[in-house]
């Protein structure tokens, strides 16, 4: 469960099997086709960009992969197993951590608290959860070194994130996800709120997160970071896959084309 | 931008420079004097009160304050909870008078001291769970509903149950908390102290209180992060119904009664201590502190006002003065926290 827990995963089993694939995914809200039929598939320290125009479905696929909505039909496999996922916490226990647009931090609380949100050091383990004691200086701890292994580092780690700027909200978010991290990270425009700096400092998190071993899923609509950072890249339109290539700059009017339709 | 995008990437990331304008610092201490206001101005009135009154230092006037304040004192840190969590308890005024009654009623139905505490204490925690259930499970938008609700059925079943009168009569356990001293202080100090510890246990130490302030801080976020929100919910208002139960027990031993006339405007007093204190109705921001402070800053005030022959119209119109400026303080206050962050992103963007 800690931060040396899921590095210690780093290129466990077979590296070319997906870690996540997912099969035929189709939503429907009401009589809206959200999703048809879509198959994606995302390896371990691999980096999958997710592009689209908006309302192509890019925040529907991933909610779905989360927990916050349920597929109609199709398959969710990890490591090869197919598995249900009816709600946040079944895909967070299932290995799958996502960072939200709104990036879903207490302001009231400090980074360490929360990184541990929901699933607090605590004990002793005999006693309902709720009853349990927590060891605040244990998680404190392994947050300084997590942040420190990310290199993050921030005015104060006993103020809360309240007092602190989109840069060092956005990266506490990504950091969190590093916590529980054990197969996928998804993100949700990780970028879309940040100035040219700050939006460095992100992507480059999420090239450490990658080199940790995570399959990444990473929406944005930068096409530059596209290029950047994606070793592949799923364009959907619409509701569909229309496209799937390896991103680079000589594509890249190919890749706005298939986003765009034209 | 003076540095390269490249230069960034080697350096991690620096979030650690001072901050950009002597401004913040400025604002931080602007914040903090409102964050240590509540406190501050206490000591203040305490200050000029003993300076202005001969009378207001005396033991004998202390141990009053303090008895008079016991019972906002137990009720407020329960509002507390309940505030922490974006909601609010309209019903502990009545719950506290249907607590009393069932308590007397116990007593003369021949009950021992300890049963008749656990009836009113048990009572106040059965409404504070109704409370918690129909708001959390009955889907309803805002707890101010259902409270509202149980503000006029436990006093109606009060009133009812007592025939309209205060039924007197304690047993000497009861009363001995209200009446006798221990060291000058009046028993139900003792009281409000044990609750305050254990609370402070709860909220500071337990993962429970920690949940209480994620739910506060952001409802949509603790369900995501797999916090069970609706327990954490219902659990405030049985926290806040059990503090209106242990208020009976303290009103009761003071006036030897049990009464459907008990705890009216209570939720007001409570609600205000809470304000007053420097709590924030934004949800997940104050500590039990707040609550003593405001309950004893309101004890003070009506002291005070009393000392200086001010009638208790005027108490409530000051009483309702110093909330709205509370609630103003509060705002400022988060006003304040905004513009240092927007100071601090100008920095880094």
């Amino acid at each position: 469960m800690s931060a040396s827990a899921s590095a210690s995963n780093v290129h466990a089993g077979d590296a070319d099997r997906p870690v996540l694939s997912i099969k035929g995914a189709t939503k429907r809200f009401g009589s809206v086709l959200a999703l048809s039929e879509i198959d994606i598939a995302v390896r371990r320290g691999e980096i999958l960009c997710l592009l689209g125009d908006n309302g192509a479905g890019k925040s529907t696929l991933i909610k779905c992969i989360s927990g916050v909505h349920r597929l109609d039909s199709g398959s969710i496999v990890i490591d090869g197993q197919v598995i249900a996922i009816r709600s946040p916490a079944e895909a967070r226990s299932a290995g799958i951590e996502t960072v939200y647009q709104d990036l879903a931090l207490f302001d009231n609380l400090t980074p360490a608290q929360n990184f541990f949100a929901g699933r607090e050091i605590a004990g002793p383990q005999w006693l309902p959860r709720g009853l349990r004691f927590l060891k605040q200086r244990q998680m404190d701890s392994e947050t300084v070194s997590l942040l420190a292994n990310l290199k993050v580092t921030l005015p104060r780690n006993d103020a809360v994130v309240a007092m602190m700027s989109g840069g060092q909200r956005q990266a506490i978010a990504v950091a969190r996800s590093t916590v529980f991290a054990r197969k996928v990270v998804i993100l949700d425009e990780p970028t879309a709120a940040l100035g040219l700096r700050e939006s460095r400092q992100v992507l480059d998190l999420v090239a450490r997160l990658r080199d940790q071993g995570n399959a990444v899923i990473l929406i944005t609509h930068n096409m530059e970071h596209v290029i950047e950072l994606g070793d592949r890249a799923v364009v959907l339109r619409q509701g569909r896959k229309v496209g799937e290539l390896i991103p680079t700059p000589d594509n890249k009017q190919q890749l706005v084309a298939m986003i765009v339709g034209a | 931008m003076s540095e390269t995008a490249k230069d960034v990437v080697k350096s991690g990331i620096k979030l650690t420079d001072p901050l950009p304008f002597a401004r913040v610092n400025t604002l931080s201490i602007l914040l903090k004097i409102l964050n240590f206001g509540p406190a501050l101005i206490l000591l203040l009135l305490i200050v000029v009160l003993s300076v202005t009154s001969s009378y207001f230092l005396t033991p004998r006037n202390i141990s009053n304050i303090l008895a008079q304040t016991a019972v906002i004192s137990v009720v407020a840190m329960g509002q507390q909870l309940v505030i922490l969590t974006r909601g609010i308890d309209l019903s502990v005024g009545s719950n506290l008078a249907l607590a009393s009654v069932l308590g007397a009623l116990s007593f003369h139905a021949g009950a021992p001291a300890a049963l008749v505490i656990a009836a009113m204490i048990a009572s106040g925690a059965a409404v504070g769970a109704i409370n918690g259930g129909f708001f959390v499970f009955g889907r309803l938008p805002h707890p101010f509903i259902i409270t509202l609700a149980t503000l006029s059925i436990a006093k109606g079943l009060a009133l009812q149950l007592a025939d309209g009168r205060a039924i007197p009569g304690m047993p000497p356990a009861i009363s001995a908390l209200g009446t006798d001293a221990f060291g000058g202080l009046p028993g139900s100090v003792f009281v409000v102290l044990a609750v305050a510890a254990v609370l402070f246990v709860i909220t500071r130490t337990m993962v429970w209180g920690r949940w209480i302030y994620a739910v506060g801080g952001r409802p949509d976020a603790a369900l995501r992060m797999g916090i069970p929100v609706s327990w954490v919910l219902v659990s405030t208002y049985v926290v806040s119904g059990t503090c209106a139960g242990i208020g009976a027990v303290l009103l009761a031993g003071r006036t030897d009664a049990g009464s459907p006339l008990f705890g009216n405007l209570l939720e007001l007093d409570t609600i205000a201590a809470v304000i007053i204190g420097g709590a924030s109705f934004l949800g997940g921001r104050g500590h039990l502190g707040n609550a003593l402070i405001g309950a004893l800053m309101i004890g003070v005030i009506r002291n005070a006002l009393n000392l200086l022959n001010v009638n208790i119209f005027f108490q409530l119109i000051v009483i309702g003065t110093v909330i709205v400026i509370a609630v103003e303080g509060d705002v400022l206050r988060n006003h304040l926290e905004g513009r240092v962050r927007v100071l601090q992103a100008g920095k880094h963007a």
